[in-house]
C-alpha cells in the first residue's frame, strides 16, 4: 500500500508540475472570465465617443427639442450652412448631418448624411428621438381634440408584455425560480466537461502505461511492486490531478461569482443605474436593465442545486474515469505501438463518443427515453446522467445509475488488471480480442 | 551455505511449457551462472524469483525460508530488457526506484551519493536521462539495481550496452559486490564472462535443466580427450606413429616447433599417446585441453537436443 502511495505521489507531481497542466488550468477560467467580461463590457460600456450632429430642421418643429443625449450632441444649422457642409463633412467639426424634411409627420422619414458608415446604436438613438417626439406631439393633439382627460395614462396602461416566470417546486415544497435556459446550458456544459475529463485523463493513463512498456522500465518497476499497485497508483494519481484541476476551477468560479454578485447586487445596480441615469437618461435605463439581467442570471445559477451537481460531477467523473482509464490502461499494456492502440481504443471509447452525441437530445428533453436509458446504461451514464442532473432527476434513477456504474467499474478494473498484468511483459505479439480473452483465464 | 534455492519449479503458459521441474541451489556469496539458449526458460525462472510471475508448481527458498512478495526488497534485478524514464532527472529517478525497493528517501540519497562518486557520475544528478549516452544510462541502471544493498542480485545480460572499458569496470564491481557479501545470479550468452565470474552454473534447455555444477568441474567433465602437443620432428613420422588409435585434429608447423592437436579414441590413455609419440619426435610440451564454456554450452545443448529426437 505504501508503494502505491509512492507511485501515486510520483504520478501526481509529475503531471501537476508539467507546463501543459499549469497552462490549461489557468487558461480555462481566464477564458471564461474573459468571455463573461467581454459580454458585460459590450452590454455596459457602449461607445463613449463624443459626437456632434448638425441638424438642419426644415420642419422647424424640433428646434430646442433635441438636447444632448449621452455622448451625442445636436447642433442646429440654417439651410445655407447645411448645403455648404453637405459636400464637406470631413472638414467640419460635425460627425454627421441630420436633415429633417418639412413633411416628416406624413412621411416618417428623415436623412442622415455622413462620411463613414454610421453605428447601429447611433441610428437607433436618433430614430428613437425623432419618433418619440412625433408620437408625443401627435398624442397631445389627440388629447386636445377629444378632450378626454388622462387619456395618456389610460393608453399607456393598456400596453402589456407578459413574461413567464418559471418556478420549480422542490421536495420541501419550496418554490424556486428556475430557468430552463440556465439548466440547458449547465446540462450541456456538465456533460461535455465530464466527457472531456474522462477522455483526457483516461488517455493520459494509457499513454503513461505505453511509455513505461516502450521504455522497458516496466520490468524494473514490477520487480519492486505488484502490477496492480502500479496501475492503481497511476490511475489514482492521475485522477487526483483531474480533481485538483476541478477544485481550482470551482474555487476560481466561487470567488468570481462572489465578486460578480457584490458588483452586480440589486442595490449597487440601482445606484449605478441612477448615477448613469442622471447623465445619460434613457441610455442609463438600458444599462441598468442589462445589469439586472446579469444579477438575475447569477441568481438563477445560485438556484441550481449546486451541491448535488458538484457531488454528481465528482462521482461520475471518478467512476467513469476509473472505468475508462483502467480499460485504456489495459490497452496501453496490451499493445506495442501506437497504431495497434488506436484500433483497440476506438471500441472502448465508442460509448463515450456516443454519449456526447446524445448530449443535445438529452439536454433538450431530459425526461425522454434517450435521456433515461443513456443515463442508466453504465458506459454512457457518466456523461448522460450529468447532463440530466441540472434539471433534477428522480432519486431512484440516480441511485440505480450509480449502482450499475459502480458494478461495471469494478468489473472493468478486474478485467483490466488481468490484461495489464499479462500484457506488460508481452512484446512483439499482435494482440486481438481472442488473445485478450485467453489472458483473462491466466492464473497469475 | 545455501542462500537461495528453487525447488522443482514448473511453469506452463497456456500451451507452452516454460519450465519443467527445474531446481537450482545458490550458495551464499557466490556467483551462479544461469545459462541456456534463447527461449529456454531462463527469463521465466528469473521472473519467478523476482515474484513477477508465480510458478505453477515448486517453491522458492531464500535464506532458509519460503520466499514472500516482500522479499523483493532484498533482491536487486537488472533485467535484460531495461530502461529508465527518459524525461525524469537522473537523481530523482534513482531515489524513486530505491524508494520502491523500500528504502527511505534519506538512506537512498546517502547511498546514491556514494555510488555516484564510485562510478564518477556526480555531475549527472540533475540531468535528464535522455541527455545521457546509452552507456551512461546503463551505468545509472546498474546503480539503481544495487543501491538498496540487496542480498540477492540478479543480472540478466549485464554487459550489453557497455564498451570494453566499462564492461571491465562492471566486472570488477560485480566481484566486489560478491566480496561484500552479495549472492549473485548471472545470466548471459557471453561465455567468456561466465568462465571469469561464475563459481557455479546451471544450463537450461527447452524448459529443462540439463547441466548443473561448479564451473571447473563441468569443464572437466566435458573434456573430450584432446591434447595439444608441441614437438620437434617430422609430421609424417609422427602421423604414422599415431596410427588409427588417435585422430589428428589440427597441425601447424613452424621453425621452432610444430604444434599438434590430437584426440584419442576410446580405450586409450595419456601414456599410450606419449608412448606412440616418443619414438617419432622430441616432445616439448604436452597439455590436455579443457573445453571453454562455449564448447560446453554447444555440446551440452546439442546432446540434449539429439536425445529428445
Amino acid at each position: 500500500m505504501n508503494k502505491t502511495i509512492l507511485i501515486l505521489q510520483q504520478e501526481y507531481l509529475k503531471r501537476v508540475k508539467k507546463k501543459s497542466f499549469i497552462v490549461l488550468t489557468l487558461l480555462v477560467p481566464l477564458l471564461f472570465v474573459g468571455m463573461f467580461a467581454l459580454i458585460i463590457f459590450l452590454s455596459v460600456n457602449n461607445d463613449k465617443q463624443e459626437r456632434t450632429i448638425a441638424v438642419y430642421d426644415e420642419s422647424t418643429l424640433f428646434l430646442g427639442a433635441l438636447e444632448q443625449e449621452g455622448y451625442t450632441r445636436y447642433h442646429f444649422i440654417p439651410k445655407d450652412e447645411y448645403e455648404r457642409l453637405k459636400s464637406n463633412i470631413k472638414e467640419s467639426e460635425f460627425y454627421a448631418l441630420l436633415y429633417i424634411p418639412e413633411n416628416i409627420y406624413s412621411n416618417n422619414s428623415a436623412q442622415m448624411i455622413s462620411e463613414k458608415q454610421l453605428p447601429m446604436d447611433l441610428i437607433q438613438q436618433v430614430e428613437r428621438r425623432l419618433s418619440r417626439f412625433i408620437e408625443n406631439d401627435k398624442r397631445q393633439k389627440i388629447i386636445a381634440e377629444t378632450g378626454i382627460p388622462n387619456l395618456e395614462e389610460q393608453l399607456s396602461s393598456t400596453r402589456t408584455s407578459v413574461k413567464l416566470n418559471t418556478l420549480k417546486v422542490s421536495e420541501t415544497g419550496e418554490a424556486k425560480k428556475s430557468s430552463s435556459e440556465v439548466a440547458f446550458i449547465t446540462s450541456y456544459a456538465m456533460g461535455f466537461i465530464i466527457y472531456f475529463f474522462v477522455f483526457m485523463y483516461g488517455s493520459m493513463v494509457m499513454r503513461s502505461v505505453m511509455e513505461e512498456k516502450k521504455n522497458r522500465i516496466v520490468e524494473v518497476i514490477i520487480s519492486s511492486v505488484k502490477p496492480f499497485q502500479l496501475m492503481a497508483g497511476k490511475i489514482i494519481g492521475t485522477a487526483l490531478v483531474g480533481l485538483t484541476q476541478v477544485a481550482i476551477w470551482v474555487l476560481v468560479g466561487i470567488v468570481g461569482l462572489t465578486i460578480a454578485q457584490s458588483f452586480f447586487s440589486p442595490e449597487s445596480a440601482q445606484q449605478m443605474g441612477q448615477s448613469l441615469m442622471e447623465s445619460q437618461q434613457t441610455m442609463g435605463a438600458n444599462i441598468s436593465a442589462g445589469e439586472s439581467q446579469v444579477t438575475e442570471i447569477i441568481g438563477l445559477i445560485n438556484n441550481l442545486n449546486i451541491p448535488l451537481i458538484l457531488f454528481a460531477f465528482v462521482f461520475y467523473f471518478l467512476a467513469g474515469y476509473l472505468m475508462y482509464s483502467s480499460l485504456l490502461g489495459a490497452v496501453g499494456a496490451a499493445v506495442d505501438n501506437d497504431e495497434d492502440s488506436q484500433q483497440m481504443v476506438f471500441p472502448i471509447t465508442f460509448p463515450l463518443i456516443l454519449s456526447i452525441m446524445l448530449l443535445f437530445p438529452i439536454a433538450r428533453n431530459p425526461e425522454g427515453p434517450i435521456a433515461f436509458w443513456g443515463s442508466i446504461i453504465p458506459l454512457t451514464s457518466p456523461v448522460a446522467m450529468l447532463a440530466r442532473v441540472p434539471y433534477g432527476v428522480p432519486v431512484w434513477e440516480l441511485l440505480l445509475s450509480m449502482f450499475l456504474l459502480i458494478l461495471t467499474t469494478v468489473g472493468a478494473i478486474w478485467v483490466a488488471a488481468k490484461i495489464y498484468k499479462t500484457g506488460l511483459l508481452m512484446y512483439g505479439k499482435k494482440v486481438n480480442l481472442k488473445e485478450l480473452i485467453k489472458w483473462l483465464r491466466y492464473k497469475n | 551455505m545455501e542462500f537461495f534455492s528453487a525447488n522443482n519449479v514448473t511453469k506452463v503458459f497456456s500451451t507452452t511449457r516454460a519450465l519443467s521441474d527445474v531446481s537450482i541451489s545458490v550458495k551464499e556469496q557466490t556467483i551462479f551462472g544461469l545459462l541456456g539458449p534463447n527461449g529456454a526458460g531462463k527469463t521465466t525462472l528469473i521472473r519467478i524469483i523476482n515474484q513477477i510471475t508465480a510458478p505453477d508448481e515448486g517453491e522458492l527458498l531464500l535464506d532458509g525460508r519460503k520466499m514472500r512478495q516482500s522479499d523483493v526488497a532484498h533482491i536487486g534485478y537488472l533485467p535484460e530488457e531495461r530502461g529508465l524514464y527518459k524525461k525524469m532527472k537522473v537523481g530523482e529517478q534513482a531515489i524513486y526506484l530505491a524508494q520502491l525497493k523500500g528504502m527511505s528517501r534519506k538512506d537512498a540519497i546517502q547511498n546514491l551519493k556514494h555510488w555516484f562518486e564510485r562510478f564518477e557520475m556526480g555531475g549527472w544528478w540533475n540531468k535528464k536521462v535522455e541527455e545521457l549516452s546509452k552507456g551512461m544510462q546503463q551505468k545509472v541502471q546498474f546503480v539503481t539495481t544495487v543501491v538498496h544493498k540487496p542480498k540477492l542480485l540478479i543480472f540478466d545480460e549485464p554487459f550489453s550496452g557497455f564498451d570494453p572499458i566499462n564492461a571491465n569496470l562492471l566486472k570488477r564491481e560485480i566481484l566486489q559486490l560478491k566480496e561484500e557479501g552479495s549472492t549473485i545470479i548471472f545470466s548471459t550468452h557471453n561465455m567468456g564472462s561466465v568462465e571469469e565470474l561464475c563459481d557455479h552454473i546451471a544450463l537450461i534447455n527447452k524448459s529443462k535443466k540439463i547441466v548443473d555444477g561448479p564451473t571447473d568441474e563441468i569443464r572437466q567433465k566435458y573434456k573430450s580427450n584432446i591434447f595439444e602437443i608441441t614437438y620437434k620432428g617430422d609430421f609424417s613420422e609422427v602421423n604414422n606413429a599415431l596410427g588409427t588409435n588417435f585422430e589428428v585434429l589440427e597441425h601447424t608447423e613452424s621453425d621452432k616447433a610444430n604444434r599438434l592437436q590430437v584426440q584419442y579414441l576410446n580405450g586409450n590413455s595419456n601414456n599410450e599417446l606419449l608412448k606412440a609419440l616418443m619414438p617419432a619426435a622430441e616432445i616439448l610440451s604436452f597439455e590436455e585441453i579443457i573445453p571453454s564454456m562455449n564448447d560446453v554450452f554447444i555440446k551440452a545443448v546439442q546432446e540434449s537436443n539429439n536425445l529428445n529426437k
